[in-house]
């Protein structure tokens, strides 16, 4: 490595295995924040620091310093937990945390709100319950995920378990996490490699990798750096497609970055399946660029090298080649609401959760009423990539008493709510992400409204349509995939991102940039209008686009920065 | 001339004696007596000589010792002018802080003068400890040949009013001084009695020290340098640059961070100088008891020479919100009422009954029929300045001065109260007031000389203001000494006082320390001396290599409490008794390394 590394390349390497001074920072008591170089090495641990941002301006009048909150997220392959395991967190969110839990859109909590003095506890409480936070941030692999396929359990139980061994073989083991958060003595024995696999020097950037099984791509496989498209024979799982190279993330004015979905490269058996993981983690590891962290990502390093470069690569560390993709076919990437019956028998209700964030709220006690269900509930959670929640693998005699509570609380199964509303998606942004340039979780439940409005005015009300927001480019909520997509540039105005289509395999382009609310409605509305009259029998919006020729079929990375419209 | 008792202060026997030995001298025999004298009385009094060879056969110039006891520098500001006054009148003054003079030199003295403030519930200031204690002492010497007079400084609405003045005059006579005059006790507007009593011990000491002296090239004790024309008695009308609130959404408190402009005051300051400032009453307050008692706010009412309206009078100049016992005598005269007269009589019971009441309570509990606004006005004390410790250094805000003010609001007797200062400075300023301000030196509070002393700094709530000057003084004179900053509030989210500056100080290596207490962010309350002993070894450390040790704030209980910590600290890392660490804090304080600002 010549050239210069970036910063936080340095401090990643300096670090000792990411303990950096992580310590002494969690005992300095002057300041809510943790030492600059610090806040790069407790992503790995699963944390962000944050600060309050609807007080920053304030406080600074104030002569305080912002009000420094810390963001846990944690590691929980394929989205899955315990009753249990959900009432303990339930009670963290009190103790150490605002209140609220938030689902993300790759299934897993994240706790806002985190006082430094209190990170410890919180880190001990959900280790405590079999849950830890490692590498749900960082460069390395994050949270592992799967369909929630509620309807092959045999299956879902296989997906799942592979799901966890994929998570287990690629988490960073160095023992900075039990020393700092668990108050354990240095556990490392001198002579023992603590990263074997990761080194001192760990990925360039992060890595995603994702599990489905077709026709359901609610995990959206390709927008993962890799995806495994599970391949059934006669009900039996054989292997998996490995489709990679996927990512979301983009910086606005650099077309030199841009979202990428993953490309289907081959397919190798089950049994093979999380050493192939491996192996292509491996070569990113070695081959990823470290000198420039926007150009770093796994999709750049294959349009880089090319797909036959990586196929080499990878019959070199994975010790045979791949075999030919195997025929596959997702209908859908959203979830699907209600109740379902599983082929075991049990049932599986899904509900929808706005946005992902439970809490209880004035007239809807979602947080009370899911704790309810949890103290009596045997089977056990499922976490959706669309922010939702199944109720996994209650018994027919348990189904009463779920439903029961469900109504008791009000909680809802989507069934109340349009097909947009139920399947659009946000990320946090304010006011705790210190990225967010717009507002995306507040805002949502307002753009939604006027969205309804919009498609009841075209008799569109029971058309399912992807609808995805961020305050920012990074695309925590796949806002590239969305049938209208929405990306923050400045409060109130949004790059608006048209033609998705309904299943994760094509993405939208920038139709126009930085308009506000009042545009974007007036920009969609003779389009909804033109889609309703014009519409082939069950044609989604993002493929009428398309197909009307108002959005082009095929992507280049500039059409992520070059906006199709400017009137 | 012919000596006499009453022209001098000789007794007759000695005046006939001397008549008889001078009548015989020869005028070189008295050239050489008056300069022979002069030697001997410098030589027991430790004094330099005065000019024996004064040409003229004039009577030797008195000589005057002024001792002051000074707690925020008012006693020692009328010592100054007494010292001053007498070098004009031809009188040799020496002006001396109790805390450095030499408690032995007593007995020689000829003339003593003796200024006193008293401190919290009748203590004698810091500085006047050593000396009070001494004099009250066996060991001090029978006082026989020396005229004294005193002056006290306090303020009425304390029980014990006057306390160390009044101690001091009466040990004097008990040691058989002579008073020269009679002692005078001041109360917080002390000015024209503090110069009535000045002029009274001058006219006194000439008196007994005879008539002719030479109108002496006097040294004027500690001329002050380029003064401005503003000061105690003539406040400047500082304009209003900034006025907010410091505390963070959700605080219990309310401290507010405001700066004034003093361009074109000519006033400068020190950190460590307080700033005193002239605030308005609150106008519903005064209405209300303008209202009980029947009164027409427009009506004329005299101060001293000026005319204004009651209620100007009230809200500008009255004392209203502090009852003291002066005003409850004459109340008492006024109303007639037994019940009051008797509480009156009870010393106790009535500083009991003043506590936390103002003159509404006053009022409702002994309504005055038929009271004058004349009359009324008359009854109340001046309204006194707050001094509010200064919270920067010139250095860094040129001419401005900074200010850390904690609005007071509590509830009692089932009515809302307030500061009045705080809360003018709170509520009632509008964009463009002004600010009638002085400034109030403080020589008791000051950095290091030396750039290079580390320096610690005690100071939880607003007693962090004159730290954030200390700090700006020292990062403008590039100070490299160790800066450790000991602060103690309620919430560390919302109450840290100035937190991103002395963060930011911190973070360029002015700051070395930032120690933090914050009592009610867990269930045990944990305030700066629970710090202060969670450092002792660091602590003794610093005070090992000669730190300097400042504690500002809250004296109730945070001063004493510290200071029992800081002793604590002592005994127990210098292997010391607590006898012991009591009397290396009370060196400290001599060496003027262990300094206080606590009210």
């Amino acid at each position: 490595m010549a050239d210069k590394l970036p910063e936080a390349e340095i401090i990643k390497r300096e670090s000792r295995y990411l303990r950096g001074t992580i310590a002494e920072s969690l005992a300095d008591e002057a300041t809510g924040a943790i030492a600059e170089a610090d806040t790069k090495l407790t992503k790995f641990h699963g944390s962000y620091q944050q600060d309050d941002r609807d007080v920053r301006d304030e406080r600074r009048k104030q002569k305080l310093e912002p009000l420094y909150m810390h963001m846990v997220r944690l590691r929980l392959p394929g989205g899955v937990l315990t009753p249990t395991q959900w009432l303990g967190l339930d009670e963290v969110a009190d103790e150490c945390a605002n209140h609220t839990l938030r689902l993300t859109t790759r299934q897993t909590f994240q706790f806002h709100g985190v006082f430094k003095n209190k990170m410890r506890t919180l880190m001990q409480r959900v280790n405590a319950l079999g849950i830890d936070s490692k590498g749900a941030c960082g460069d390395v692999n994050r949270n592992v995920v799967s369909n929630v396929n509620p309807h092959e359990s045999q299956l879902h139980a296989e997906i799942h378990r592979l799901s966890d061994e994929i998570s287990e073989r690629l988490m960073w083991r160095s023992s900075a996490y039990a020393e700092i958060w668990l108050g354990e003595e240095c556990v490392h024995r001198v002579g023992e490699e603590e990263e074997p696999f990761y080194s001192y020097y760990y990925l360039p950037r992060k890595f995603k990798i994702a599990l489905a099984v077709p026709p359901e791509n609610d995990a959206d496989v390709f927008a993962n750096d890799i995806g495994l498209i599970a391949i059934v024979e006669g009900g039996e799982l054989r292997g998996f497609n490995i489709a990679v190279g996927g990512g979301m993330g983009t910086t606005y004015g650099e077309p030199e970055t841009y979202p990428r979905l993953g490309t289907v490269a081959g397919f190798v058996p089950a049994d093979q399946a999380a050493d192939a993981c491996v192996a292509i983690t491996a070569i990113q590891r070695d081959h990823g660029m470290r000198t420039n962290r926007s150009h770093a990502r796994f999709k750049y390093t294959i349009d880089d090298h090319g797909l036959d470069w990586l196929r080499e690569k990878f019959t070199e560390y994975h010790g045979q080649p791949m075999e030919e993709a195997r025929p596959y076919e997702f209908d859908h990437n959203g979830d699907r609401f209600g109740w379902v019956e599983g082929e075991n028998g049990n049932s599986h209700l899904t509900l929808h959760i706005d946005s992902g964030r439970i809490a209880d709220w004035d007239g809807y006690p979602l947080r009370t009423g899911l704790r309810e269900i949890a103290k009596v509930h045997t089977g056990e959670f499922r976490i959706t990539c669309n922010q939702n929640l199944v109720l996994a693998n209650v018994t027919p005699e348990q189904k009463d008493t779920i439903q029961r509570l469900v109504d008791q609380y009000g909680l809802r199964d989507g069934t109340k709510a349009t097909p947009l509303a139920r399947n659009a998606m946000s990320c946090v942004a304010f006011p705790t992400c210190a990225l967010a340039m717009a507002e995306s979780e507040r805002y949502l439940p307002t753009l939604v409204e006027k969205l309804d409005e919009l498609m009841a005015k075209h008799g569109l009300s029971d058309q399912a349509l992807n609808v995805r927001v961020t305050g920012c480019p990074n695309g925590c909520a796949r806002p590239y995939l969305g049938e209208i997509g929405l990306t923050g540039k400045a409060l109130g105005k949004y790059n608006l991102y048209l033609g998705a289509d309904h299943k994760g395999e094509r993405m939208n382009r920038l139709y126009r940039e930085n308009i506000d609310e009042t545009t974007i409605l007036g920009i969609l509305d003779p389009m909804l209008e033109r889609y309703a009259a014009e519409r082939e029998a069950g044609e989604y919006f993002g493929d009428f686009l398309v197909r009307a020729g108002i959005v082009e079929a095929e992507r280049t990375p500039a059409m992520f920065h070059e906006a199709l419209a400017t009137e | 001339m012919t000596l006499s008792s009453s022209n001098s202060p000789l007794t007759d026997e000695q005046a006939r004696q001397l008549n008889d030995v001078l009548g015989n001298l020869e005028g070189h025999q008295i050239d050489w007596l008056s300069g022979y004298l002069a030697g001997w009385r410098a030589a027991q009094t430790g004094q330099p000589s005065a000019g024996g060879a004064a040409a003229a056969a004039s009577v030797e110039a008195p000589s005057l010792t002024v001792l002051y006891g000074s707690q925020t520098g008012n006693a020692e500001g009328v010592a100054e002018m007494l010292g001053e006054q007498a070098s004009a009148r031809g009188i040799k003054a020496s002006v001396v802080d109790m805390a450095d003079y030499k408690p032995r030199q007593l007995k020689s003295e000829s003339f003593v003068a003796v200024l006193a403030s008293t401190h919290g519930e009748g203590d004698p200031p810091d500085g006047a400890l050593d000396f009070h204690e001494f004099i009250h002492s066996r060991k001090a010497p029978g006082l026989k040949g020396v005229h004294y007079g005193v002056l006290a400084l306090g303020d009425t609405s304390y029980e014990h009013f006057c306390q160390t003045g009044k101690d001091f005059d009466a040990r004097f006579a008990e040691l058989g001084a002579s008073q020269l005059v009679e002692r005078v006790d001041c109360d917080v507007d002390y000015d024209d009695p503090a110069e009535a009593w000045v002029t009274a011990m001058l006219d006194a000491i000439e008196a007994k020290a005879g008539a002719a002296v030479s109108a002496g090239s006097g040294q004027s004790a500690g001329g002050a340098p380029g003064k401005s024309q503003y000061d105690r008695k003539n406040p400047f009308p500082a304009p209003v640059l900034e006025n907010l609130v410091l505390n963070g959404r959700g605080s219990n408190k309310e401290t507010r961070h405001i700066e004034l402009s003093l361009e074109d005051s000519g006033l400068t300051y020190r950190p460590g100088d307080a700033v005193g400032i002239y605030p308005q009453n609150n106008p519903n307050l005064v209405a209300a008891i303008i209202e009980k008692l029947g009164l027409d706010p427009e009506e004329t009412v005299s101060l001293g020479e000026t005319q204004t309206t009651l209620s100007k009078a009230l809200m500008h100049y009255r004392e209203i919100t502090v009852l003291t016992k002066p005003l409850m005598e004459q109340w008492a005269a006024y109303s007639g009422d037994a019940e009051l007269q008797k509480l009156v009589g009870d010393q106790a019971g009535l500083t009991d009954w003043m506590r936390g009441r103002d003159l509404l309570d006053l009022i409702e509990t002994w309504p005055a029929e038929g009271l004058g606004a004349d009359t009324l006005t008359g009854m109340l004390r001046k309204l006194p300045p707050r001094l509010y410790s200064i919270a920067s250094s010139q250095a860094a805000v040129d001419e401005e001065v900074h200010m850390t003010v904690a609005a007071v609001r509590y509830e009692s007797l089932n009515r809302e109260r307030e500061g009045v200062a705080s809360t003018w400075l709170s509520d009632r300023l509008e964009d463009d007031a002004t600010v009638p301000v002085y400034i109030d030196p403080n020589k008791n509070f000051k950095l290091p000389e030396d750039d290079d002393a580390p320096v610690i700094m005690i100071g939880p709530g607003t007693g962090v203001a004159p730290f954030r000057a200390f700090m700006q003084e020292r990062e403008e004179r590039g100070a490299r000494g160790r800066n450790w900053l000991f602060f103690g509030e309620q919430h560390f989210h919302m109450d840290f006082l100035y937190q991103s500056e002395w963060l930011t100080w911190r973070r360029q290596g002015l700051l070395d320390h930032l120690t933090v207490a914050f009592s009610r962010d867990q269930e045990e309350k944990v305030y700066v001396q629970n710090r202060i002993r969670d450092y002792a070894t660091e602590l003794w450390s610093w005070l090992q290599d000669g730190a300097y040790l400042y504690v500002c704030g809250d004296a109730d209980a945070m001063a004493p409490d510290v200071n029992e910590a800081l002793i604590d600290v002592i005994a127990h890392e210098g292997n010391k008794s607590r006898d012991e660490a009591t009397e290396y804090l009370r060196d400290l304080a001599r060496e003027k390394r262990y300094q206080r600002d606590v009210y």
